[in-house]
């Protein structure tokens, strides 16, 4: 029973990403939709904590998002997978359900 | 993926997605224009519909209920988030529900509760009605994934 947790609040605003990666079980999906895309960006105080949960839980942001902030794709945090809407839907459709972390 | 038994567990592990698709509800409770929850919803029900999944129902909840007014003028070379859903609910037989409580407290009226409440006007936007929680418990018991936008 698989997951995907949605975040679309800006890591440096609350601790809604830092809550969800703490929380979601291995083999779940977390996706950052909207201001949370911040948090795909490399080189931040979240940055350590993501990388150490990408191995167990699968980290995607939503691509149209990410760029729709000026965030350099070059500057996206290694492990991170982009997806667009289509694969927003995929996402949602192939796990099990979902929670939005407002 | 033809080549697989799709009813064989073993192989396809999605009894959902054998040889059909999933049934979305999805939930709005944040306003347009303020935010970007309606529009994320917007655009993640026209890929789910394209995809050939079913969006049976989007339920307008809190400010959410904001989008099915039919009296915003946003400028002309700006989205219009109100024909937006009402378009995409016309082509796909979309089911737009506005929460009554929320819209009540907001001065969203259709006909029949402009006239039960006195008042001198109504403004729901074409395609939206009114109702109640239970549409939403029902989308939530009918359809295969909730998804919630808000902020």
């Amino acid at each position: 029973m698989a997951t995907l947790h949605t975040v679309n609040k800006s890591p440096f605003a609350t601790g809604a990403l830092l809550s969800c990666i703490a929380h979601a079980k291995d083999g779940d999906t977390v996706l950052m939709i909207e201001d949370g895309v911040y948090g795909a960006s490399s080189g931040t105080n979240v940055s350590d904590a993501l990388t150490a949960r990408a191995g167990s839980v699968t980290l995607c942001v939503l691509g149209p998002d990410f760029a729709a902030r000026g965030l350099a794709t070059d500057r996206m945090l290694d492990g991170i997978k982009s997806v667009d809407y289509a694969g927003f839907v995929e996402l949602a459709a192939s796990n099990d359900r979902t929670q939005a972390w407002l | 993926m033809g080549w697989l038994a799709q009813d064989d567990e073993r192989f396809f592990p999605y009894p959902f997605l054998r040889g059909s698709n999933v049934k979305f509800g999805i939930v709005v409770s944040e306003g347009p224009y303020t935010h970007q929850a309606s529009d994320t919803a917007y655009n993640f029900a026209k890929s789910a519909l394209e995809a050939g999944h079913e969006v049976p129902r989007v339920f307008f909840y809190h400010d959410g209920v904001n989008v099915g007014t039919r009296l915003s003028i946003p400028p002309q070379d700006e989205r219009n988030i109100q024909q937006q859903w009402s378009a995409l609910g016309s082509e796909h037989g979309i089911d737009l529900v506005i929460c009554i409580a929320a819209a009540q407290r907001r001065g969203l009226l259709d006909e029949k509760e402009a006239s039960r409440q006195g008042k001198d006007a109504n403004n729901i936007a074409e395609g939206f009605r009114i109702s109640g929680l239970g549409q939403l418990i029902e989308m939530g018991i009918q359809t295969d994934r909730l998804m919630t936008f808000g902020d």
